[in-house]
């Protein structure tokens, strides 16, 4: 595992304390999990994601992770209704390792509140929140 | 520090048997005739399946070497936590190969095959009075199977009720196949998160705990090997709400002998044969679940249930609130001799000495070992200790370093990685089988991997280097299992 100065932390998306990432592209919102979320669970090996159309509240499980080690569930930062999910994760897991906050994406959603994003932490906090976790 | 019992050595190669042999070797030896002799079925004639052409040295060393691949009980310590590897003694195995048992046939009538029948009834018996549970089947296959079991039971009973419950409390520290279990029935599972102490708190449970919950699925010790000291209150307020304390006996190699589980509020509880009851685990042998249950839950069982009767023993199934047939016949019958010939071997004083070592056993290597290995909830364990890799993380050294290097030196690892509430967790669990010195040399073994990984921790990142395979790639196993020859 990585100490957190040799992690990605993307500067264009929200985090969740569950470690999920959001960026608003227009009025969708495109999920995936942090660098340090991949880090931390290793290889990834299996995605479960929802279907197209159903709808979660904020927290919800909306699918897992599953890698060597451990399977994690996986929350919704943010309330609403599936729009599309990253169908190349059947084939190609290992995205979400080697390109958490690009090709590796999990979901798109519809935000039923888009106060939710807005109370989402930035960088910096959720920086914070990973080196408070350390110790 | 001393010498180890791992050490380098000759290990063979072999290849399938279809590879080997040549047309023509052949090797047999035919047991006496015990039927009379008669005509062959002409549609039986023809030519034989395709079997390789094979001497009898051919086939004794393909075995012989493919044995030598292996490590189990009978090689060494096997301290993988929460599966209970304890020795499987040798008579048990005397017993399951006596012809009374091997000749029988599972369809013969019951009263040509009351010894069987009683060797069932007397195991429920003895199991009945091992947990205080009073009505017992032995039919699952395993300990999966048996918690399977307890849920159609636990949805049966709410049926008689009146009303389907659609929820299962599980906390996180219960053993890993519960909600699968109660997901195979139907239930939602609902995670418990465990407290400060790693144990569950009452007022926890009774924020979740509602009448559409049909109940709670408790590992007692949990598998932080911690004593659920809040049970009772736990059980009482899901009985309040009309719930059902399923109780799971992988860890019941910390209390067997000692507590009475139905005292523990719990109302359903499967055991593992092959932990608890020195009958094989893992690759050695079928698992057997056995579930026991109160007075009140006894209708539901699985059918056919052995009875006893004036006229002997007999198979029922008049039984019409039983949740049914889980397995083909009666259960994986070799197995229960074993379990029966283990109980009878070590009787009610033995077994509870066997629980006692093995909790004094995992209470010395937690106090041996927690000055160099994080020891995240340090208090009493049970039967098993859970420590972690924090103390090695500033020499970039892991969990699955340790466990790699462990085997270099002759000890099959511990449980890595579980439970999940302990990060990079090593659960430990030497059970009763092993003595001091074994032990001792455990614990030498790993203080002195904590040194090497002070020290020279290449030589944990590159372990095992003398083992016949080394690190196998799991994440492309995982990707692309390749499930065929």
């Amino acid at each position: 595992m990585k100490e957190i100065s040799e992690l990605q932390f993307a500067e264009d998306v929200r985090y969740a304390e569950d470690h999920e990432w959001v960026r608003m592209e227009g009025d969708t919102a495109v999920v995936g999990i942090s660098d340090y979320a991949q880090d931390q669970l290793g290889d990834i090996v299996f995605v479960e994601l929802p279907a197209e159309g159903d709808t979660f509240a904020q927290k919800d499980e909306f699918g897992t992770v599953e890698s060597v080690k451990a399977v994690s569930e996986l929350y919704m930062p943010i309330g609403g209704e599936i729009l599309a999910v990253n169908e190349n994760l059947e084939e190609h897991p290992e995205l979400v390792n080697s390109a958490p906050y690009t090709d590796g994406w999990l979901i798109k959603v519809k935000p039923s509140d888009p106060a939710q994003y807005e109370a989402l932490m930035d960088r910096d906090t959720y920086l914070e929140m990973l080196k408070g976790l350390q110790e | 520090m001393k010498e180890t019992v791992g050490t380098h050595g000759l290990v063979f190669n072999e290849p399938l048997l279809w590879e080997k042999g040549a047309a023509g070797r052949n090797g047999f030896s035919m047991p006496p005739r015990d039927v009379p002799e008669s005509p062959l079925d002409e549609a039986l004639a023809g030519d034989g399946p395709d079997f390789p052409d094979l001497s009898e040295v051919d086939v004794v060393r393909h075995f012989t070497r493919l044995s030598q691949w292996n490590f189990g009980v009978d090689s060494g310590m096997y301290p993988l936590g929460s599966c209970t590897m304890k020795y499987n003694p040798k008579t048990n195995e005397r017993q399951a190969t006596l012809p009374g048992f091997t000749g029988a046939h599972p369809l013969l009538p019951a009263e040509l095959c009351q010894g069987t029948l009683q060797l069932m009834y007397d195991l429920q018996e003895f199991l009945a009075a091992i947990t205080g549970l009073p009505a017992v089947t032995v039919q699952p296959a395993a300990g999966s199977q048996g918690e399977l079991t307890g849920m159609l039971i636990f949805a049966a009973y709410h049926k008689s009720k009146g009303k389907a419950r659609h929820k299962i409390l599980i906390p996180d520290t219960a053993h890993g196949t519960n909600p699968a279990s109660a997901a195979l029935c139907g239930f939602k599972a609902v995670a418990v998160a465990s407290n400060e102490r790693g144990v569950l708190s009452p007022e926890t449970v009774a924020g979740l705990m509602d009448e559409d919950t049909a109940g709670i699925m408790i590992t007692n010790p949990n598998t932080l090997g911690l004593f659920e000291e809040n049970i009772h209150e736990v059980a009482r307020i899901v009985h309040d709400k009309g719930g059902l304390v399923y109780g799971d006996g992988a860890n019941m190699n910390a209390i067997m002998g000692i507590v009475d589980v139905s005292q523990l509020g719990v109302d359903v509880m499967h055991l593992n044969l092959h932990k608890t009851f020195s009958t094989p685990h893992g690759g050695g042998g079928p698992g057997s679940g056995p579930v026991c249950v109160t007075s009140e839950l006894a209708p539901f069982l699985p059918v056919p249930r052995v009875v006893k009767t004036q006229k002997g023993y007999e198979l029922s199934e008049d039984f019409p609130q039983s949740v049914g047939k889980l397995h083909a016949f009666y259960g994986n019958f070799g197995i229960l001799i074993r379990a029966y010939s283990y109980i009878l071997s070590m009787g009610a004083a033995g077994l509870k000495k066997a629980t006692q070592l093995a909790v004094l056993n995992a209470n010395y290597i937690k106090e041996k070992l927690k000055g160099d290995f994080h020891l995240p909830y340090d208090r009493p364990c049970m039967h098993e200790c859970v420590f972690n890799d924090k103390n090695q993380e500033a020499y970039r050294v892991t969990t699955l370093d340790i466990a790699k290097r462990l085997m270099e030196y002759g000890f099959h690892p511990p449980t890595v990685y579980f439970p999940l509430v302990v990060h990079g967790a090593i659960m430990v669990e030497p059970t009763e089988t092993e003595c001091k010195q074994d032990i001792d040399a455990f614990i030498e073994t790993m203080k002195a991997i904590a040194a090497e990984a002070r020290e020279n921790p290449k030589l944990l990142h590159e372990a095992p280097q003398i083992t016949k395979v080394r690190r196998l790639d799991e994440t492309l196993a995982a990707r692309k299992p390749r499930l065929t020859g």
